[in-house]
This record gives structure tokens, C-alpha cells and sequence, in this order.
């Protein structure tokens, strides 16, 4: 099937072990299970935004805040769908080299939102690679939980643009119901960067 | 009647008005009608430009900028509006501020066929996704075409395309 390799990371557990400090972060998280486990883990913080459509606008979106918010960490969460809908802004970044922006993809290899279909990514497709190939200056595959210190100290050390390909088991994201209106969302966020 | 105005004059016009008005981020997939303003951001301290690979990154840009505090403008071609219409749910679903500058192809002496089909429909699409279109014909639309939309944008919060017809660019001759 796959010469990708097998994953033995839960992505429930993930988001804590990569980001122990989520409060130093911009956070921006792409539709469907990256936004669920990441509104969960942050108790939907008020330096999150969670999309729940628009798919493929989660790294352009990062982009954009690095860009204009450069003193500042921003962090991308997103998932193998979401980034392939869009995957040509890896070469935007790529381009742009934000120095201040962090790429973590959550790779489970299926559309979990819609039922667990098989994506590229559980066939021949590495993102990792393809962000390479973008021109992304680092970039780091981890598939086990003994890896994840040392992807924590990639996400801090290495130099950004940074993109970290996280491939995990199936399986569902963690139950969160969170706020679904974006003009809301997007007003907690700015009121509260822009009084920060 | 043909324009009068150079494409320098035009994009200087425009281009002042942007960055006097908190413009920074300038966008843009690369068209013949928006090169010489994207010189413009480039050369300019106060601003810089985003080479995009799809239209589509530009309206998350913008809106990304927007969430702390900054503005964005997307600069595309028309046969590019095609590839925006989901990623415009933000701005509907999100009331994020959002100003696109359309520089036209497939209407008004027009010669690739393939233009066409996009081109006549900018501005159905722009509108069903709830984005106002703003069409500059003449030379003397211009200034205050340039002001409705940024204000429309950035005071009052609405999607807008200001769109740059080729009547007023005058028709691609190559």
C-alpha cells in the first residue's frame, strides 16, 4: 500500500507535548480535527483561531499574521486534507520566509471530517517532502511519541519558516464543541491581541 | 474614448491611496495590469508584496492580517475570482474586512476566447459570495472609485473588488 511509515502517536496527547507554552503562541488551527484537538487543548483561548470551513486557508492565514503581527510567534495547526487543498502556499512561505512561523501538520492520512476517507497521504504522498521541495528551509517527520521532545525542540530551535509533519494513528479527535461563529471568534481574537 | 491616464499614473494613484490608508500587505498573482503597482509596493518602505501561487492564499492573507490589527489587499487578474469563492465564506461568515483590486480581461476588445467565460462572470460570483464590486470605466471614475473602496473596506468592514475594466485599461494588444 505505502511506504509511508506506520504512526504510534495519538492526536489527542500531541498538541501539549509539541507546544508546552501554547500562551506564547499565535495560534491558528485549519478545519475538522486539528481545530477540535487545538479548541480543546487551549480551553479555546483567546490567542486561537479555529476555522471550521474555508479548507485550505489555515497556513495563508498564518501568513498573513506573521506578516503583520512580526514580533510575534505564530503557529499553524493543520491537517494532510487541508493543507493539499492549497498545498502552493507552501511555496508562498517558501518565498516570503517569515521568520516568525511554524507549520505543524497533523498527517492521519484520511478525511476524518467526512468519514474517514483515505487521502494521498495514506498512499505515496509526503507532505514533508513536498515542503522541502517547496523550499521551506526546515523540515522534520516525526511518526512516534519518543520522537516528540525532539520535535518540540525542532518547533523552538530550528530556523523558520518550519514545517513539522506529524503523522499519527487514526482514530477521532478529541470531543470539543466549540464556537462556530467565525464574526465572534474573529472579534475575541483581535480585541484581544490589539489590547495585549 | 481611450484612457488618458499612464499606467504609471493610474498605479501611483492607486498605490498612494493604499499605503496612505494602513495599506501594507500587497498581495497578488502576477497579471500585466497589476505589475506596475506591485513595483510600486515593492520599492516602498511602507509596504511589501506576497507573490501568491493561488488567488485563493490572498483572501486568508488578508484576513490573517486583519486578526491583529493589519490590512491586506489582493491583487489578481479576473480569470483568478474563479479561484476564490470558498475562501470568500471568511468574509461573509467572519465580517473580516476585505479589498480586492480585479484587473479585467475577457470583456471590452478582449481577442484570447479563453478570457471570456471568466471574465463575464467576475461579477456574478464576487457578488453571490457578498463581495460589492466597484467598476472603474473612465479615467475620472478613478479617484473616488479608489476611496469608496477603501473606506467600504476598512471603515466600514465590507467585502469589496474594485474592479479595473478594459474599457479603462485599455485592451491587451499582445
Amino acid at each position: 500500500m505505502t511506504d509511508l511509515p506506520e504512526s504510534t502517536i495519538d492526536r489527542k496527547t500531541l498538541l501539549p507535548q509539541l507546544f508546552p507554552h501554547p500562551e506564547n503562541y499565535l495560534l491558528l488551527a485549519g478545519l475538522a480535527g486539528t481545530a477540535k484537538d487545538s479548541a480543546a487543548w487551549t480551553g479555546e483561548a483567546d490567542n486561537l483561531l479555529t476555522l471550521g470551513g474555508a479548507m485550505g486557508a489555515a497556513v495563508a492565514m498564518g501568513l498573513g499574521m506573521a506578516l503583520s503581527a512580526p514580533d510575534r510567534q505564530v503557529a499553524v495547526m493543520t491537517g494532510d486534507g487541508e493543507l493539499l487543498m492549497n498545498v502552493g502556499v507552501l511555496a508562498t512561505v517558501a518565498s516570503v520566509m517569515p521568520d516568525n512561523l511554524t507549520i505543524v501538520c497533523v498527517d492521519n492520512g484520511q478525511h476524518g471530517e467526512t468519514g474517514g476517507q483515505p487521502g494521498h497521504t495514506s498512499r505515496r504522498t509526503d507532505l514533508a517532502k513536498m515542503a522541502d521541495g517547496a523550499g521551506i528551509p526546515s523540515v522534520m517527520t516525526v511518526t512516534s511519541p519518543e520522537e516528540l521532545p525532539a520535535a518540540q525542540k525542532f518547533l523552538t530551535e530550528s530556523p523558520a519558516p518550519r514545517f513539522l509533519c506529524v503523522r499519527v494513528m487514526p482514530g477521532a479527535p478529541t470531543v470539543y464543541k466549540r464556537n462556530w461563529d467565525l464574526a465572534e471568534c474573529r472579534l475575541i481574537f483581535r480585541n484581544a491581541f490589539l489590547s495585549g | 474614448m481611450s484612457t488618458s491616464l499612464t499606467q504609471e499614473d493610474w498605479s501611483r494613484l492607486i498605490f498612494d491611496k493604499l499605503a496612505e490608508g494602513g495599506v501594507t500587505l500587497f498581495s497578488y498573482v502576477p497579471d500585466f495590469g497589476n505589475s506596475v503597482l506591485v513595483d510600486m509596493a515593492d520599492e516602498d518602505n511602507r509596504t511589501r508584496t506576497v507573490l501568491l501561487s493561488s488567488e485563493q492564499e490572498g483572501v486568508a492573507l488578508c484576513a490573517g492580517a486583519d486578526l491583529v490589527g493589519g490590512r491586506g489587499v489582493l491583487l489578481m487578474q479576473s480569470s483568478g475570482v474563479g479561484n476564490v469563492p470558498n475562501m470568500l465564506s471568511l468574509v461573509q461568515g467572519g465580517r473580516f474586512p476585505m479589498l480586492m483590486i480585479v484587473t479585467m480581461r475577457g470583456e471590452y476588445g478582449e481577442q484570447n476566447p479563453w478570457q471570456y467565460p471568466m471574465g463575464q462572470a467576475v461579477v456574478p460570483v464576487l457578488e453571490a459570495m457578498g463581495i460589492q464590486c466597484i467598476r472603474v470605466e473612465r479615467d475620472d471614475e478613478l479617484d473616488q472609485a479608489v476611496d469608496s473602496a477603501i473606506s467600504a473596506a476598512f471603515a466600514a468592514g465590507q467585502g469589496v473588488a474594485l474592479i479595473l475594466t478594459q474599457n479603462f485599461l485599455g485592451a491587451k494588444a499582445f
